[in-house]
């Protein structure tokens, strides 16, 4: 199929996320308002209340009761979605593991903000990391371009009956959801076509019967039962079998809507710049990467050779492909915008030193925490940044494997 | 508002059953035999929901099932929200013609401490955006699939494992909160109490709630001879020593207008009927610490409070 003409709106990553699921024939939407998503869930009530969609909206009292409401609309066989942020998102975390245990695929906008306390509504990425076991695919948006087509995408790999994962986009917090963006939308009715009507696993159900997995009197099932030591083991281990297929799914679908918009973001799974020759690299994910691309321009043009690698999905972790584009590079800078207290380093960074130890070449890898808080990732940091890979090759020697940039000291 | 539904004994018994034998009950647990009787008032299509609980864990352990109906089963404090989302995907499947036109009924369940506890914010949130559902609080009066800890329905006096009777302390010091009137300070339009002894004041008014449209509450008080520490040949008949005490009068309030329901209304135009409060007490283990010198006061405290709270009811049903 061709590119399609396409129709500029002037959007915020908010109004972005709102109208992508106003496209994609949203079933239930039930959600609860949280600075920075707070106007996902005002501006879909206006396309309710100016009869815009065709979409029960549960204005619900917390954001427990949203996720669990989408869990059942999605487990009664409508197209769910919901949107959150920071406490939000830690309210719904029982919630959480419920809905990918029932494999209720319901699409969520996560506009990331820092946890308490202290109170802080800007942008860190702590609220989500801390999600990142609970079973749910997690793609993680530059911009709010991305945040639309992402959206799109996500319902369509969602439902796949294959795979019946839930799936939260992330976007950051102010910079994203509170910016305006050129975004370029497709008509509707093509969305709509692209996304399609949900279609449903069939499960054999207690009476041995061959049944779509779904709430229908016609065909009982029961979903959510006690599961205990002799068969809870087995389903744990079939929700990871679908994370392992899912990054065949999340290509493809990302292929099929590039070939409608145009537009891709890697191969939809990792996004890498400049990173063929690269002998330095810097790992993040969201929208600092926007920054980072800029520097990297800047120090290509002066001969340096500097990469980038942007993580789009970060749940599943696609190891192969991380593998592959770091393996030649010789010194990895990790950007974490969130922490683990105590630990070693930042949720991105266990994962791209775990996987790089298994790499031919181990390339050097260090740690920089950044922008808690929605602390402002000024340019000079991520020269700072290359400047350090470039003195580690020089030297040989990482100094400090995990340190934090851009703060007092 | 409500159909002209009428059954006899021999109807109920000859509906199959949607709950079926086979589940982990105890014997003689009420609670299962509520959620038997209210099956058997269901008009056409239905799906069930509950709460994490004894009923929930007793009728589906992996890989079986005691449910010939839809059921789903998520979380301890959201059953309500459970429900909007069933009846929120109903109502829009329907409108894009993506299931058939058929009405289906959808019916929450939960405990007391699903319901008084945990989950009163999910359930008031859900009555208030006026959900088509109805939700039934099965009152065993404490936590009993963790091991009978206190609730906010747990009444004064009882020993629970988190109110245990001491040497000092009689049990539960504060008394069972009223919920059914919580709900229907909701404005909503169908609130009802109800009683397996009664059972067909209970089926009666379980269809009255799937009937009505949008959302309706039933509080049905459900002995268990587990938690209660009585005999399990029991608990039908302390069922009907909670309504005959006016421990717990069985009443209906539709559209807010309480009215009293036969087997509480003998009572109050015969008030010589109405029986005392240790006759109901005294079958039960969890109050055994009550019939002793030291704590025999709070048996008259009990006293105090039902014939209080009994005297406002019939003033709320414009009796007395
Ligand atoms: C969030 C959460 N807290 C605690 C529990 C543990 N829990 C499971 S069932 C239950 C008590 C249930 O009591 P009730 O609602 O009265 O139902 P019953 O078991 O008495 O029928 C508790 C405390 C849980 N499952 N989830
Ligand atoms: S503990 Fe009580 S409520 Fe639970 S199954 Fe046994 S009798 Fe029924
Ligand atoms: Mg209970």
């Amino acid at each position: 199929m061709a590119i399609v003409k396409q129709k500029m709106l002037a959007l915020n990553g908010d109004e972005a996320v709102a109208y992508a699921a106003k496209q994609s024939d949203v079933d239930v939407v039930a959600a609860y308002p949280i600075t920075p998503q707070t106007i996902i869930v005002e501006r879909f009530s206006e396309y309710v209340a100016n009869g815009e969609v065709d979409t029960e909206f549960v204005c619900v009292e917390s954001e427990h009761s949203a996720l669990t409401a989408c869990l059942t609309a999605a487990a009664t066989g409508a197209r769910a979605f919901t949107a959150t942020a920071s406490a939000g998102l830690a309210l719904m975390h029982e919630i959480l593991y419920v809905t990918s245990g029932c494999r209720a695929p319901v699409v969520m906008a996560v506009v990331n903000r820092a946890l308490s306390a202290p109170i802080n509504i800007h942008c860190d990425h702590s609220d989500s990391m801390v999600e990142r076991d609970c079973g749910w695919i997690q793609i993680y948006v530059e911009n709010s371009q991305e945040a639309y087509d992402s959206i799109i995408q996500a319902f369509k790999i969602a439902e796949n009956p294959e795979l019946l994962l839930p799936i939260m986009v992330g976007l950051d917090g102010f910079t994203l959801s509170h910016t305006l963006e050129n975004v370029q939308t497709l008509p509707d009715d093509l969305v709509k076509k692209f996304v399609g009507t949900r279609q449903f696993t069939l499960v054999t159900n207690h009476e041995g019967k061959t049944v779509p997995f779904k709430l229908d009197p016609k065909t009982p099932v029961t979903i959510g039962p006690l599961d205990l030591y002799d068969y809870y083991f087995e389903h744990k281990r079939q929700q990871e079998e679908a994370m392992r297929i899912a990054p065949k799914i999340i290509r493809q679908v990302h292929e099929e809507y590039a070939k409608i918009s145009g537009r891709r973001y890697g191969d939809g799974l990792i996004d890498p710049y400049y990173l063929e020759d690269a002998e330095t690299a810097i790992v993040c994910v969201g929208s600092t990467s926007g920054t980072v691309k800029t520097i990297v321009d800047e120090l290509r043009s002066k001969g340096m050779k500097v990469g980038l690698l942007r993580l789009r999905t970060f749940r599943p972790l696609p190891v192969k492909e991380i593998t592959k584009a770091l393996e030649n590079v010789k010194a990895v800078a990790v950007m974490d915008r969130s922490l683990s207290f105590g630990g070693h380093g930042g949720a991105v960074f266990h994962e791209i030193r775990h996987v790089l130890y298994d790499a031919p070449k181990h390339p050097y890898v260090v740690n920089y925490i950044y922008g808690l808080g929605g602390r402002e990732t000024h340019p000079n940091l991520i020269h700072k940044i290359y400047r350090d890979l470039q003195r580690i090759l020089e030297t040989q020697r990482i100094q400090k494997p995990v340190q934090f940039i851009g703060l007092r000291e | 508002m409500f159909s002209e539904w009428k059954f006899t004994a021999k109807d109920i018994a000859e509906k199959p059953d949607l709950f079926m034998s086979g589940h982990r009950a105890c014997a003689g647990c009420a609670p299962a035999t509520v959620l038997r009787l209210i099956m058997k008032a269901l008009r056409g299509p239905t799906i069930t929901t509950f709460a994490t609980g004894c009923m929930e864990v007793v009728s589906t352990i992996y890989p079986y099932t005691s449910w010939k109906i839809p059921y789903i089963h998520t979380a301890f404090e959201n059953v309500a929200a459970n429900a909007s989302g069933i009846e929120a995907a109903l109502k829009i499947l329907k409108k894009k013609g993506r299931i058939p036109q058929e009405h289906v009924d959808v019916i929450a369940f939960a405990g007391d401490g699903g319901t008084y506890d945990i989950g009163i914010q999910a359930l008031s949130g859900a009555v208030e955006r006026g959900h088509d559902f109805l939700y039934v609080l099965y009152d065993n009066e404490a936590y009993m699939n963790t091991g009978i800890q206190r609730s906010g329905g747990t009444p004064h006096g009882a020993s629970t494992t988190t109110s245990p009777a001491g040497t000092v302390i009689p049990g539960k010091l504060e008394n069972k909160k009223p919920i059914a009137d919580i709900m229907v300070a909701h404005d909503m339009p169908y609130a009802a109490t109800a009683a397996p002894y009664y059972w067909r004041d209970l089926i009666t008014k379980a269809r009255k709630g799937i009937e009505v449209n949008g959302p309706a509450f039933l509080h049905v008080f459900a002995p268990c001879p587990r938690g209660w520490r009585s005999d399990i040949s029991k608990s039908i008949e302390i069922s009907r020593l909670a309504v005959e005490t006016c421990i717990f009068p069985l009443w209906e309030a539709i559209n807010g207008e309480y009215q009293l329901s036969a087997p509480s209304k003998v009572i109050a135009l015969r008030p010589e009927r109405k029986k005392s409060v240790r006759e109901y007490l005294q079958l039960q283990g969890r109050f055994r610490h009550l019939f002793t010198s030291k704590f025999e006061k709070v048996i008259d405290e009990i006293q105090r409070t039902t014939d209080g709270r009994w005297q406002r009811l019939l003033k709320k049903c414009n009796i007395a």
